[in-house]
């Protein structure tokens, strides 16, 4: 089952489906420019907290636990994996592979939110959430513990609302593709989710080290 | 240019007759209409900033603190602050002028993006109205830089609110940079090479860049603010573990990029009508062009300047000094070089080349000003004084205003099929700039002898030059409204513009005005170099020089 490709609508503004295709791809490599300049703002913000507090958020991130840190390291590089295959077989026109592997990201972004899920109440019931119940040993770095911990959830926070916002574009596009929507003839709808995707991913790959592993 | 003209169609359809419903004007994806919806919302957020300078200056005509309280001018200063640059400057020159023209002048029938085109100004209103919102229910009274702690902890005026506003302001000028990105590398029309586009488009693209690379940081700066504030953390307050300072940088790294965010349009416009009433082209087109780019890099690394007393390393600061005096060097090369296109040009005095002229004047006082401050000496001495008020009011009022009304008049033919009445626009020129250097010239005096900005209250012997202030001021705000005046008047009664009533070069003036809808009959195909004013009327000169085709007309 090969796509038709040509006969994907050329909105009116653009000449040809080339040039419609590269508009959108620009487009969206120039939106994860804003992305990498709005996550950047948080991770100086937090380096330079850091390197001024080396003990504090050494002694902080030992709340963090790493084996599930890891473990949706792990899931989230596999769902680059399968949202790759998903532009792969898009590109070829295979609609049913398409749809599996799809399914198989959405499962995976939803496995680390959960785990994420857990690590914040865990988080919770240790009294680590910033504000008036925040609590933390020794008292005399609570201060800055309390930053650590505001960055943390800052962070990891709107790298979930990402994650979020991807499984709400994927699932939409998965009804799309199996309902034969005419938007998404062509392979662009989800090469452009799968660049965001991928950009979601490397953020927590900066992520996963610069809270979780740092060194003594 | 010359350029496969379109044929001249029988029937007079343009973009405005398109649809009349309220409907059709709120729902459109036009980017000159969308450029409509923000002409209009510019111009009103534009009077809300202006009486609320009014009131600054008229507080400021006596000694005593006698029209409000110390807290009331805090908010009036603020309110004025926020309205006139998140809503007025940044957005003017590329969401009006730059919406409206950089499709036109690429050949293309639209942005790339139209509904993410309409989308940023719908939530550009939704900003504006928050903003709004916050200043009738109490107001903000924290400077229109929010430093912390005093937005994070102590103010308790409507701080959350009025980020959130500019949050969002935030992001329509993303969609909007976003949109000039992409339309000008993907869309250019048949020809249209990159040395062939116009300076205007080499400015929107700078500025574009500016956008996507600077507003992200000052969003999620400001978002963290709004959270402190909200949740009580400590994040940039230092009696909760933060630095106060690191807000300072964050903010600044955009918000002085931002300056060019403002000033970079209007120096695209004024390459465009400097080149058409000098009948020549460009001097040193590429060293414009490239300028306009180097300021855009150059303008990202000087942001420490504005806090040589903060306290941040000397040597930091020296570095920051020594990188201002570099930008200097971009914006100088654009001044000369517009100086000399003038030279030996056929000048026509028009309304939008007084508007060029006073931008000239003003810029380069406004530049050269600059210089004091960019120096860490003679900065300590001035900063935060009126000196820096004045300074900065001649770069992006002197500077971007001048630019805005100088392209609003250059193309409000086009925009709109009808001439502007000339006399009273030259007079309305006049006005605008006598009153603006009576307001901001006797600033720089008052500055220099030590008058701090942001107080309501002065030693007697400052009243003179206050008055010759606020009277510059009154002079300025009849300036503007006359424009407001003439220019809704000329909708119906000004003469019928015709495609291109300056003779001007570029593809923007080889369609009907108003354009039509998708902007040309057919495609146009450039096969010439921007501002071949010479070539059309006197094709003898062309011989020399820049080997571009001949044109056949």
């Amino acid at each position: 089952m090969v796509q038709e490709q040509a006969q994907q609508k050329v909105s009116i503004q653009f000449e040809d489906i080339a040039q419609q295709n590269e508009s959108y791809i620009v487009g969206m490599w120039t939106f994860l420019v804003t992305e990498i300049m709005f996550f950047g703002g948080l991770f100086a913000t937090y380096l330079v907290y850091r390197v001024a507090n080396q003990q504090t958020f050494w002694e902080a991130h030992r709340h963090l636990s790493i084996p599930l840190g890891f473990f949706n390291t792990c899931v989230l590089l596999t769902s680059s994996l399968t949202m790759a295959l998903t532009v792969h077989y898009s590109q070829r026109g295979l609609r049913k592979q398409q749809l599996l592997w799809l399914l198989v990201t959405i499962a995976l972004a939803c496995t680390f939110l959960v785990v994420k899920g857990f690590e914040y109440h865990h988080k919770f019931v240790e009294g680590l959430i910033p504000g008036a119940n925040f609590r933390f040993e020794p008292a005399e770095h609570m201060r800055v513990a309390q930053l650590f911990f505001s960055l943390y959830f800052a962070m990891t926070g709107l790298h979930a609302l990402h994650v979020v916002i991807g499984v709400l574009v994927m699932t939409i596009l998965t009804v799309l593709i199996a309902i034969k929507h005419p938007s998404v003839q062509d392979f662009i709808p989800i090469e452009l989710t799968g660049l965001y995707w991928h950009f979601v991913d490397i953020v927590w790959i900066f992520l996963f080290p610069l809270l979780y592993l740092i060194p003594r | 240019m010359s350029v496969a003209v379109a044929k001249p169609g029988e029937v007079k359809h343009n973009y405005l007759n398109a649809g009349d419903t309220v409907l059709s004007w709120l729902l459109t994806t036009d980017h000159k209409r969308i450029a409509v919806l923000y002409l209009v919302s510019v111009t009103l957020f534009f009077a809300v900033g202006g009486l609320l300078a009014l009131l600054i200056r008229l507080e400021l005509l006596t000694p005593q603190g006698d029209l409000m309280t110390s807290e009331n001018y805090n908010r009036v200063f603020t309110m004025h602050g926020v309205v006139m640059i998140f809503l007025f400057l940044i957005p003017a020159i590329p969401a009006v002028l730059g919406n409206f023209l950089v499709p036109l002048m690429v050949g293309a029938r639209d942005l790339a993006f139209p509904r993410l085109n309409l989308a940023s100004w719908y939530v550009y209103m939704a900003g504006g109205l928050i903003a709004t919102w916050a200043m009738v229910n109490g107001g903000v009274d924290t400077g229109w830089t929010f430093y912390p702690p005093y937005s994070s902890s102590y103010s308790t005026s409507q701080v959350t609110l009025t980020i959130i506003g500019a949050f969002l302001i935030g992001f329509s000028s993303i969609f909007t940079g976003i949109n000039f990105i992409v339309t000008i590398h993907k869309m250019r029309a048949p020809g249209l090479t990159w040395f062939r586009l116009p300076l205007f488009i080499w400015a929107h693209y700078a500025t574009s860049v500016i956008i996507v690379l600077g507003t992200p940081v000052v969003a999620i700066t400001l978002l963290l603010v709004a959270v402190e504030r909200v949740f009580r953390l400590g994040i940039f307050d230092p009696a909760l573990g933060g630095d106060p300072i690191l807000f300072q940088h964050l903010f600044w790294f955009y918000s002085h990029p931002a300056v060019y965010i403002m000033i970079l349009p209007a120096m695209g416009v004024i390459s465009e009508v400097v080149a058409c009433f000098s009948r020549k082209r460009v001097f040193g087109y590429h060293f414009v062009a490239f300028s306009s780019v180097a300021i855009a890099v150059i303008g990202f690394l000087v942001w420490g300047h504005h806090m040589f007393t903060t306290g941040q390393s000397v040597y930091a600061g020296m570095v920051f000094s020594l990188l201002s005096f570099l930008v200097a060097v971009p914006s100088a090369v654009k001044v000369f070089n517009w100086t000399a296109t003038m030279y030996k040009g056929h000048i026509e005095f028009r309304a939008p080349m007084l508007y060029v002229m006073g931008f000239l004047g003003l810029f380069v006082i406004g530049g050269l000003t600059g210089l004091f401050l960019a120096s860490l000496a003679t900065d300590i001495h001035l900063q935060d004084t009126y000196f820096v008020v004045a300074h900065f009011h001649y770069i992006m009022v002197g500077g971007t205003i001048f630019g805005y009304l100088a392209g609003l008049h250059f193309w409000w033919p086009k925009m709109t099929g009808r001439m502007y009445p000339e006399g009273i626009a030259k007079l309305a020129a006049l006005i605008i700039f006598a009153g603006f250097n009576l307001t901001f010239l006797p600033q720089f005096v008052l500055g220099y002898l030590g008058m701090p900005r942001r107080y309501h209250w002065y030693p007697e012997e400052w009243q003179m030059l206050h008055v010759m202030s606020s009277a510059g001021a009154a002079l300025l705000g009849i300036g503007y409204i006359l424009p407001i005046f003439y220019l809704l008047w000329s909708l119906r009664n000004g003469a019928i513009a015709g495609p291109n009533p300056w003779g001007a070069t570029g593809l923007e003036w080889k369609t009907d005005s108003p354009p039509i809808t998708h902007n040309f009959e057919e495609t146009p195909i450039v096969t010439e170099e921007p501002y071949a004013y010479e070539n059309h009327h006197h094709q003898e000169e062309v011989a020399s020089g820049t080997g571009a085709s001949a044109a056949e007309g």
